[in-house]
């Protein structure tokens, strides 16, 4: 491949990440506020568009505050890795055939080495911050997010062993005949509640839960630090509908349109369903959190892979 | 390959020296993470992308965090650790020399090219679930006894506290204890 080719889809990646992540924003609010019956941010732009504009420049020129007693070295470093995590794991992500920015082989193993990396991000920010309320908030992110990553990676091998292959590209070129959403249902529906749970979203923000922690493990952030666990979450939440997409709903397959456009509706129908999910389900307490996780979706991503294993032995033999 | 591998390596060892020489627990485990990271560089350098994957989700990505949680749970930033004489050095230092040279010796000689065949998440698999699946099972068995293990101290705690409680409360309400107990509630007429 052409080395300008290459910076291309580097470029292109990026930027579209980052440019769906800042719309996200508005979309958010603006689909929120419908579900709750309300116009919300309709003012500034068309259809309050420039909202986002707006507040970037707004977050941007507010003091960029550290606190005396916070740990200066880890609090400055911490909002940086959950958007770099998120930003990494897009380099695996086929946008449409052959559009992506590295083939790796081992490329799902990448994105949950990442995805178990930005565990970090939140800890060490609960814990530089030296606040209680973001150290709780840290703690039950570490709890949190450490229980789920296990059920993440358990119910993506049903799709890895069908597929025989780590590779994302493989595996939606695998999905040519019938997209694994019909032979792995429970594989996408814990993929799912994880992801949630992964992206600390609601009903699953027990990290932030402002009824109890004030903001939970950024409470202590302002300014752009604040606003890079906001872009970051974003992110993640684009990462993770456009993963749904790849791995169970054929990523770039579909007829007439262009790969690449299939694609992006998928993720968006996602992207939608994440955010009607956090205008719809209250949050758990954190024991009930922690039973569903282990009680309910251990078991079930253990027997998904038990029938999925057994399925494939018995075809091969 | 092999200047990443030597720079990964150099890496590994530089943070792993910074770990043991850290006098803040957080920062010292944040090392750790770190020879971690290049520890699963040298794996994917020499050809074995899927253990360097596993070294990342694994080791950097789970333990390690469980460790950061504990230390962030005992609070352990108040009492500074006691200076270590410097004789206490000489034992471990003599050993890692030992092992340096050893190190430097078996690369020098070595003729082979540092990154062999690559190894992948098959190879390994097959490995692990052919000649060695004994090995594999007897690992499984100890970590499962490990978790049984750790679950029964767990409950037994948790009951001896439970017991503890309500043992307070009735005492309380015979009129045999003291009503200043934090967490018990007295009511008016029983005391």
């Amino acid at each position: 491949m052409a080395w300008y080719w290459q910076l291309l889809i580097v470029l292109g990646v990026l930027i579209a990440a980052l440019t769906i992540a800042a719309g996200l924003i508005w979309y958010e609010r603006r689909l929120l506020s419908l579900v709750q019956d309300r116009y919300g941010p309709n003012r500034v732009g068309p259809a309050g568009l420039l909202q986002v504009l707006a507040d970037t420049v707004k977050i941007i020129f507010k003091e960029d505050w550290v606190p005396p007693f916070a740990d200066r070295r880890v609090f400055v470093v911490a909002p940086s890795l959950v958007l770099i995590t998120a930003l990494l794991s897009f380099m695996v992500v086929p946008v449409a055939e052959g559009w992506v920015v590295i083939d790796l082989d081992i490329g799902l193993l990448f994105i949950l080495a990442m995805s178990s990396l930005a565990v970090y991000s939140v800890v060490l920010a609960g814990w530089s911050s030296r606040s209680k309320y973001s150290l709780v908030g840290g703690l039950r992110a570490a709890a949190q997010m450490v229980s789920y990553e296990v059920f993440m990676g358990l119910s993506l091998i049903g799709v890895v062993a069908l597929a025989g292959s780590f590779d994302l590209g493989d595996i939606v070129e695998a999905q040519e005949g019938l997209w694994y959403v019909v032979p792995q249902f429970v594989g996408f529906v814990v993929f799912l509640v994880a992801g949630l749970a992964e992206t600390r979203r609601i009903p699953f923000d027990l990290t932030e839960a402002e009824s109890e922690l004030v903001a939970g493990y950024h409470t202590e952030y302002s300014g752009m630090k604040f606003g890079l666990f906001l872009v970051g979450e974003y992110v993640a939440i684009t990462l993770f509908s456009a993963l749904i997409a790849t791995l169970f709903f054929g990523g770039w397959l579909g007829p007439w349109l262009p790969g690449v456009v299939w694609f992006l509706i998928k993720t968006f129908i996602f992207i939608t369903l994440f955010i009607l999910i956090r205008g719809t389900f209250p949050r758990p307490r954190y024991d009930q959190l922690m039973a569903l996780g282990w009680k309910a979706m251990l078991p079930l991503s253990l027997l998904n892979l038990l029938i999925t294993g057994a399925i494939v032995v018995a075809r091969a033999g | 390959m092999t200047i990443l591998f030597y720079i990964a390596a150099a890496v590994a060892v530089l943070a792993t020296l910074l770990v043991v020489t850290r006098r803040n627990l957080v920062h010292a485990l944040l090392y750790l993470v770190v020879s971690l990271f290049a520890v699963a560089v040298v794996f994917y350098t020499l050809g074995a992308p899927f253990v360097a994957a596993l070294e990342v989700i694994v080791y950097a990505g789970a333990i390690m965090m469980l460790f950061v949680f504990a230390v962030m749970l005992l609070n352990l930033q108040a009492a500074s650790p006691p200076r270590v004489p410097w004789t206490a050095w000489v034992g471990p230092a003599v050993l890692v020399g030992v092992l340096l040279a050893e190190v430097i010796y078996a690369l020098t000689i070595e003729t082979q090219p540092l990154a062999g065949a690559e190894v992948g998440a098959t190879a390994v698999s097959e490995a692990l679930y052919g000649p060695y699946v004994l090995a594999v099972e007897l690992a499984s068995m100890l970590l499962l006894a490990a978790l049984v293990a750790a679950t029964h101290v767990a409950a037994r705690a948790r009951e001896d506290q439970t017991a503890a409680s309500v043992e307070r409360g009735r005492a309380v309400l015979h009129g045999q204890g003291t009503a200043s107990e934090p967490g018990v509630i007295v009511e008016e007429g029983d005391a």
